[in-house]
């Protein structure tokens, strides 16, 4: 079963890297890239925010939004007024999944407020930005597509934050390393950071066929 | 030699700032400097006092790939004249195209034990694809250098040979235009030309031509320059050997009846992969004179062997780790490693690829970090992943996304570690 597990987790930061495979949460991939020091900062608190968000959001998924999830609450309310075992929230995942991200984010910003002013200040902006991460709400997402269970889901979004935070780590080298290059007026800035990641993502195609 | 030298003096003035050709600077530039020694010395605050300039670096490496370009023609033509020989045995006609029209017009035969057919052949197959590669990318560097202003680097003529030589002799020569004018423009000029680059130019062709066109040159299936002949390569073989418990490795095992695509079996010795007189890639085949090569680069001081030495060791230990994990199923798990050394591109990527000194890592502990995670991802993308049978090119493209990363925490430590000390004292 850990082997499982494990499988999930390697998965989840080589082959299925959310940002250098499904090139989720470019915005902020491009915009916080120009440096390692504020990169690798931003990737912890991705890595954080994703291993809380897609476990709690599976349980709201399979507890409350699934198809027939809700028949524990037919104990509650006469079941002739209203069927639970039938009833189907799914329409309200984004909803409630980028809600419970929103929150998560807010609370672990008032964590850190309170108890590690440090790291608080050295996040900065960044912290709150991550709520309108697209590959945070799509770890969710393929979280549900998925169909992982609980444990599933903690290994997943542990791994998918891992990935993702390793591929803005490499970028920000990448990119202080490119602060010596002469890139035709044009292209500098985002122009030539989008053909690194391009160039960057073709690197990282030899994982893609890796069968775990 | 005077004359030349007055020649070229003679024309300068049209070059120079204000003239009428001043534009094309670069190009009477790289001429001048490719015929003499620059007459120009450093101007400004830093100096570096050596020998040897990016020119003659450039030099040394194209040096070092003589011996297995040399290798690599007489192998192509050995190659192809051995598998008409035995294709003819069996009664099969193999009437070849273009190259095989022009190499009998100039009178040669398919002699496999004849040298001069071997390598006419080879030659014929060889050089129309370095023609190609460096008129399409030589133009592309002298419209860029014409229009950026920068002078024409030595740097492409290491690229402009290293491409070919991880081609296939069978590939069509448009691939071949495609490929480098990809290199040349997304990998290297758009960076601001050589030594601006963060991925091996070479390796970002041959990557591209790898998926644009992944049919053809997926490397599990031979490229012998003779028609009706197919088979699978000794990586591709070595993937596909039934599992088995019985026999200690059967991937190896599988090399012993290699079959091609008109019935008959040969095999593939050790010895032979090492010596290169197998199928494979122009340039790669042979381990020897990879390691030859390795001399020179050393020896003058161009290579890292840190980096040779980390690949070298990544790779030992990752293919003793997957051999102790090896529960034979998948048979590429239980190749040793002196196996993995000698077949496919593993010794030419590390010798002439890997230490690339734009796109390696540029500190000396950073090096054997960047060189073992090359070996470490090369035996696990041959191992593991069912997709590639070969996974030295990705493997460096990978470790070259991770160099300047591993070199920032090598630098970071360092000043940490110094930090700390004079903290305390």
């Amino acid at each position: 079963m850990l082997e499982h597990y494990l499988s999930i987790l390697i998965k989840s930061i080589f082959i299925e890297n959310l940002a250098l495979s499904f090139f989720l949460g470019m915005c902020t991939f491009l915009a916080i890239s120009k440096n390692v020091k504020t990169a690798l900062g931003l990737g912890v608190a991705v890595i954080v925010i994703q291993s809380i968000t897609v476990p709690a959001n599976q349980l709201i998924y399979s507890l409350l939004l699934k198809k027939g999830a809700l028949v524990w609450a037919n104990g509650f309310i006469d079941p002739s007024t209203i069927d639970f075992s039938s009833l189907d929230l799914t329409f309200l995942s984004f909803i409630s999944y980028i809600g419970v991200i929103a929150a998560m984010v807010q609370i672990l910003e008032m964590t850190l407020d309170k108890f590690f002013p440090p790291l608080y200040n050295a996040l900065g902006i960044f912290l709150p930005l991550i709520t309108v991460n697209c590959a945070i709400l799509g770890g969710s997402l393929f979280m549900e597509q998925r169909k992982y269970d609980f444990v599933e889901a903690c290994f997943y979004g542990l791994g998918s934050g891992i990935g993702w935070a390793f591929a803005i780590a490499a970028l920000a080298g990448i990119r202080e390393k490119l602060k010596y290059s002469d890139v035709p007026p044009p292209l500098r800035g985002l122009g030539i950071t989008f053909i690194t990641v391009g160039l960057m993502a073709l690197a990282f195609m030899s994982f893609s066929g890796i069968q775990l | 030699m005077k004359a030349l030298r007055d020649a070229l003096d003679k024309v300068h003035p049209f070059f120079e700032k204000g003239a009428l050709l001043e534009k094309a600077y670069p190009v009477y530039e790289a001429l001048d400097t490719f015929l003499y020694t620059p007459g120009e010395v450093a101007t400004g605050s830093t100096h570096v006092r050596d020998a040897i300039d990016l020119k003659r670096m450039m030099t040394t490496v194209v040096v070092a790939l003589i011996p297995v370009t040399l290798f690599g023609m007489w192998n192509i033509g050995y190659q192809a004249n051995y598998a008409i020989q035995e294709m003819a045995a069996v009664g099969m006609d193999s009437s070849g195209d273009w190259h095989h029209w022009i190499h009998e017009a100039i009178g040669f035969g398919h002699n496999p034990s004849n040298f001069l057919d071997n390598f006419v052949l080879g030659a014929i197959h060889f050089l129309p694809i370095y023609i190609v590669c460096m008129f399409v990318g030589g133009h592309i560097e002298m419209v860029f250098s014409v229009l950026r202003g920068h002078e024409i680097n030595e740097g492409f003529l290491v690229t402009g040979l290293l491409f070919p030589l991880t081609l296939p002799p069978t590939i069509p020569l448009w691939q071949v235009a495609l490929g480098i004018a990809f290199g040349v423009i997304v990998a290297k000029e758009v960076f601001g030309g050589t030594g601006r680059n963060f991925l091996n130019v070479a390796l970002a062709s041959r990557a591209f031509l790898y998926f644009a066109y992944s049919g053809e040159i997926s490397g599990d299936k031979v490229w012998t320059a003779a028609d009706g002949f197919s088979g699978a390569t000794a990586l591709g073989q070595m993937a596909n050997a039934a599992p088995s418990e019985t026999i200690a490795n059967p991937a190896i095992a599988s090399l012993g009846s290699v079959s091609y695509a008109w019935g008959e079996t040969g095999a593939i010795s050790w010895m032979s992969a090492f010596l290169g007189t197998i199928q494979g890639c122009i340039g790669e085949t042979s381990t020897l004179l990879c390691f030859v090569g390795a001399a020179i680069l050393i020896a003058a001081g161009v290579g890292s062997w840190k980096v040779m030495s980390g690949v070298v060791g990544g790779a030992l230990v990752t293919s003793l780790l997957l051999n102790g994990f090896n529960q034979g199923t998948n048979p590429m798990m239980g190749v040793p490693f002196y196996w993995h050394m000698v077949i496919g591109g593993l010794a030419f990527g590390l010798v002439f690829m890997a230490t690339d000194p734009v796109s390696a890592a540029m500190t000396e502990k950073g090096k054997w970090i960047y060189g073992g995670l090359i070996g470490f991802m090369t035996i696990l993308i041959r191992a593991v992943n069912p997709a590639f049978p070969e996974g030295i090119m990705l493997a460096i493209l990978f470790g070259n996304v991770f160099a300047p990363l591993i070199d920032y925490f090598v630098v970071y430590f360092n000043v940490r570690r110094r930090l700390a000390r004079y903290a305390t004292t």
